[in-house]
């Protein structure tokens, strides 16, 4: 005897497949909503002006790459956009980026707030010396209250998420700081994701690890993208072309250009771009 | 144009114009300053070692319980160091509970709160003079505001504020025998009246709650009455015959007794050493704080935390090792100073235990010092075991904060 | 036929993640003010501290100063308070004690301390380095008075047999200069090791490799690159070592003697000004007393020279750092 409701979680999952489908397939020509918009936004540290009057929208859903030679403003731009820059004293900024439609330079935006939405991925792997459950609880824990089987999920799930959980399903309680540098890597990801954001800030992720490793965060970063609005700060161009949608080229704090990322490698709009992409200089 | 430049020639005359320092010579040079060093850094562990041996050789002998035991005495047999050992015990307690917290807040608040402004910097100048201040200075410094309070409560010996503590006259009867009397508080004059007491010496209670005295009792000639004070038949049947000034007050404190100056007591002599070693804990702690790597700090923050949350869930427990070591090291030096407690005019001779934070006391140093002092070589001897003690009590001190540590920074390994 | 198992309730992450109860942000500014209002409060603290001290010693000098003239005290070369009629208070021979034992103190530790740093920084293997610096740190633990005991019964005897030895006669007194000098000396050899050690290593490495790169033996290298480099820190180093050893009571009140008097002769016995604290705290003078109050004076001069010392100290150490960071 056959059940009536059998075939409907089957129907129900080809439904689901078919509705997200369609939807990437929508994305990929039309362009998407825009997530983060920044207008003339300048930044100084002290004297210096690190950025010259910026316009640049970053797109939902997509990944953006950040690329230019040292010193050019990317990783000033990256900060600004969940305010880490207000841990260094000298630096201020104008200009509006919005998130949402919320300004996120103005004073009274909550600060604590906005890096709830923004989470960050640092350029060295920084878990902080506590086990690895703790490590992507803390931020959890940080805004909201949650039963012990929440959270356990919550951990496992966003381990899941960063691709590390079967590597530390067994040694939850031990110290990060014995995992490797990528893995210390992906659950630093981990830890960004637990707190639920909408936009995941990388700065120069790989920058400190081995081809392997690197490799690894890349599939990651690949994956998230259809659940994360996702910013890579690179000094790695073939990186930003595995990875990135679209790309925005900065130089001596100007954004030189910001494209589709085929376009940027293959038809670049500037001279600088080209120098830069063809590795004449940076 | 194939001319050998005439200026490179002369640079490589002008390189072998100097007259050749022959190589060997420098190497055995090295080798003998090699050696000297070594030789001159031995002097530090000799130093250590004659001094360590002259004390167990000079106090070995005199190590035993009794010494540990017995209070101070005049004899050298029969002294000892209970009151010095414990009384270095509660101040450095109260020293440590109070140094602690204070130091590392603001060690916390320079290192993770305060903006690089002029107050800042200003704060930071006035801790390391405040390091540089010597103990002695803040042992005056603990005189006039905890031992006197500025007089401004009167003088030491007659508090203007007491709590907790039940007053007692202290007369001597023809006899020698001391009598106490209760009187409301030090100011108070009792009314004198002549007549004369009834002395005995054993009063105890009746099974009906009327008094038994085992002794026949005879008149004395004797002192006065406080008509006001609830005085007790136990003190004997009275009729005051001379007016007598009492010999001296005694106080029977509670455990929560409090005056005001608190006079050479062991909370005035916990907070003084607090001052000697708060600069010393907030200095070790700041830098055990700039010891956290900042990247740590940035991870904390881009998650949302405030700067409260990140120094209590993150800054503070990884840098907890490194600020227990600081205050070992401070406690040490608490444990060890005498010039401070010395200044703030504590008693030598002190043959009790301290009960409660106004109790008088004394410390190992400054008990160490008084035997060293005194000429006889008995007392040198114990001064020498009295020594022993001390550096026992400081490497106790040392191992058990070692454990806390280690405690404390397992789950980081 | 059964049909097909429930299926097991299934969260998805964003569901999971807006299970918990938020945390009220009015609460967390609260504490973020209370506590930051808690640690400024702790960190003023060692203003007033610092306050109190100047206020105090200023006060009492100035009713100490209303007895004595302000050109007697500080000029005046005889300090003998307690001789009733015939007393004098000049500042000068306690200034001289404390600066004869603090010269013997600094002739003995600060070229000792220095080599030994540069023993333990250049030189030392590691298992010799971990062998010495507890031995360093146990030295920097032991209470002072225990060194004044020693400076009694091992320095002093040594140097009345040297003495006897040298010429002759009885030089040296059961108190002298030299023996609390020595002791202060070996007192504040673990400070200047320390210090200076610390200041060694902050030299950049690369300063190292580049002298050894030019054909430097270690001793080139150490002697004429890495300690010019470091001077400033060594410097800063000695200065505070001075001051502990300006500051120093309890070895001087045991081993220096009690006589004020203006000498320069190590073997002779002096009185500090840390010393002449001591006896008047210790002995019964009365609260009231002109001998009281100038143990306030000296203390403020002490403290006044202490400072100075600090000061120098902390400035130098801070244009140090500033080179090297």
């Amino acid at each position: 005897m056959s059940s009536p409701q059998a075939p409907e979680p089957t129907d129900h999952v080809a439904a689901k497949h078919a509705a997200t489908s369609s939807a990437t397939a929508t994305e990929a020509t039309k362009p998407t909503a825009i997530c983060i918009r920044c207008r003339s936004l300048n930044s100084w540290y002290g004297d210096f002006q690190a950025l010259h009057s910026v316009e640049l929208d970053i797109p939902e859903n997509r990944v953006t790459a950040f690329i230019g030679p040292s010193g050019c403003g990317k990783s000033t731009l990256l900060r600004w956009f969940n305010r880490m820059n207000d841990t260094i004293p000298s630096a201020r900024a104008d200009g509006e980026i919005t998130l949402d439609g919320e300004n996120v330079l103005d004073p009274r935006c909550d600060v604590v707030d906005l890096r709830r939405r923004v989470g960050m991925v640092f350029q060295k792997p920084n878990p902080f010396p506590k086990s690895i459950f703790d490590n992507v609880a803390y931020g959890p824990r940080l805004h909201r209250r949650y039963s012990r089987n929440d959270l356990a999920a919550l951990v496992e799930q966003s381990l899941r998420r960063a691709a590390i959980w079967d590597e530390v399903k067994d040694r939850l309680d031990q110290s990060a700081l014995g995992l490797s540098g990528g893995q210390q890597q992906r659950l630093c990801i981990a830890r960004a994701i637990a707190i639920g954001p909408e936009v995941l800030l990388m700065d120069e992720p790989c920058s400190a690890l081995d081809p392997r490793s690197t490799a690894a965060i890349e599939d990651l970063i690949r994956n998230l993208r259809d659940q994360y609005t996702i910013v890579i700060v690179t000094h790695n161009m073939q990186q930003a072309a595995r990875v990135s949608d679209r790309t925005a080229f900065f130089y001596n704090g100007a954004l030189i250009e910001s494209n589709e990322t085929d376009m940027i490698f293959t038809n670049p709009g500037h001279r600088e771009t080209e120098d830069y992409v063809s590795g004449r200089f940076g | 144009m194939n001319q050998p430049n005439p200026a490179s020639r002369h640079f490589q005359g002008l390189i072998e114009r100097g007259t050749s320092r022959r190589s060997a010579a420098r190497v055995r040079v090295d080798r003998a300053f090699s050696l000297a060093c070594l030789g001159i850094t031995l002097i530090a562990v000799l130093a250590l070692v004659i001094l360590l041996a002259s004390i167990l050789i000079e106090g070995a002998s005199g190590l035993s319980w009794s010494f540990i035991q017995n209070y101070a005495s005049r004899i050298p047999d029969q002294a000892g160091i209970k009151a010095p050992l414990f009384g270095s015990i509660w101040v450095a307690s109260i020293c440590a509970i109070v140094a602690l917290p204070v130091g590392v807040a603001t060690a916390v608040y320079l290192e993770e709160f305060a903006a690089k402004n002029r107050f800042t910097n200003f704060l930071r100048i006035n801790i390391s003079n405040l390091a540089g201040v010597p103990s002695i200075v803040y042992g005056i410094l603990g005189l006039t505001l905890f031992v006197r309070m500025f007089g401004l409560f009167g003088p030491v010996q007659n508090p203007a504020f007491e709590v907790g503590g039940e007053t007692f006259a202290i007369y001597y009867d023809s006899m020698g025998e001391p009598l106490r009397v209760p009187v409301a508080d030090r100011n108070e004059t009792p009314r004198l009246v002549t007549g004369s007491i009834g002395y005995m010496q054993d009063i105890f209670d009746g099974p009906d709650g009327e008094l038994i005295f085992t002794n026949d009792w005879s008149p004395i000639p004797l002192t006065i009455v406080n008509a006001d004070a609830d005085f007790s038949p136990a003190y004997g049947v009275i009729t005051v015959d001379n007016a007598v000034e009492p010999i001296d007050f005694e106080i029977e404190k509670s455990w929560y007794y409090v005056q005001f100056p608190f006079g050479q007591t062991v909370l005035a002599g916990g907070l003084t050493l607090m001052l000697v070693v708060l600069p010393v804990v907030i200095i070790s702690s700041q830098e055990a704080l700039r010891s956290v790597p900042g990247s740590l700090r940035a991870g904390s923050m881009a998650m949302g935390a405030t700067r409260l949350q990140t120094v209590w869930k993150v800054t503070l427990p990884a840098s907890i090792p490194m600020i227990m070591t600081g205050a070992i090291l401070a406690m040490s030096r608490a444990i060890g100073e005498a010039a401070p407690i010395l200044v703030l005019g504590v008693a030598l001779f002190i043959t009790d235990v301290p009960q409660n934070l106004m109790d008088a006391f004394t410390v190992l140093p400054m008990q160490i010092y008084n035997w060293t002092s005194r000429p006889q070589e008995e007392f040198r001897a114990l001064a020498a075991t009295g020594i022993i003690v001390l550096l026992g009590v400081l490497l106790a001190f040392n191992a058990i904060a070692i454990l806390i540590r280690q405690k404390f920074s397992r789950p980081l390994q | 036929m059964p049909s097909t198992p429930p299926q097991p309730e299934y969260k998805t992450f964003v569901e999971i993640c807006e299970s918990g109860r938020p945390r009220s942000t009015k609460t967390r500014s609260f504490q973020e003010g209370g506590v930051r209002s808690l640690l400024v409060a702790c960190a003023s603290f060692s203003i007033l501290v610092t306050t109190l001290i100047i206020g105090i010693l200023a006060y009492e000098t100035a009713r100490f100063l209303q007895d004595v003239s302000v050109w007697d005290f500080l000029t005046g070369l005889e300090w003998n308070p307690l001789l009733g009629e015939e007393r004098h208070f000049g500042i000068w021979p306690l200034i001289v004690g404390t600066l004869l034992v603090t010269l013997v103190a600094a002739v003995f530790a600060l070229p000792i301390g220095l080599v030994t740093a540069i023993f333990l920084s250049e030189y030392a293997p590691a298992w010799l380095r971990s062998i010495l610096k507890p031995i360093l740190e146990v030295l920097a633990g032991i209470p002072t008075v225990v060194y004044g005991f020693f400076a009694l019964i091992v320095i002093t005897p040594v140097l009345q047999s040297l003495g006897r030895v040298f010429t002759g006669e009885d030089t040296f007194g059961a108190y002298s200069a030299g023996s609390a000098g020595l002791a202060v000396g070996i007192m504040i050899l673990p400070i200047v090791t320390s210090l200076s050690e610390d200041a060694i290593r902050a030299v950049p490495k690369g300063l190292r490799d580049g002298a050894f790169a030019l054909g430097s033996t270690r001793f080139d290298t150490s002697v004429k690159v890495v300690v010019p480099a470091a001077l400033s820190g060594i410097m800063a180093s000695y200065l505070l070592a001075i001051t502990r050893a300006i500051g120093e009571t309890m070895i001087v009140a045991l081993a220096a003697g009690g006589l004020s008097q203006m000498t320069f002769l190590p073997w002779e016995q002096v009185q500090t000004m840390t010393a002449y604290m001591v006896q008047i705290f210790l002995g019964d003078a009365p609260a009231t007393g002109v001998e009281y109050k100038s143990s306030f004076a000296v203390a403020g001069v002490l403290f006044l020279m202490t400072f100075l010392l600090t000061f120098s100290g902390y400035r130098i150490l801070i244009r140090f750092r500033e080179e090297y960071e």
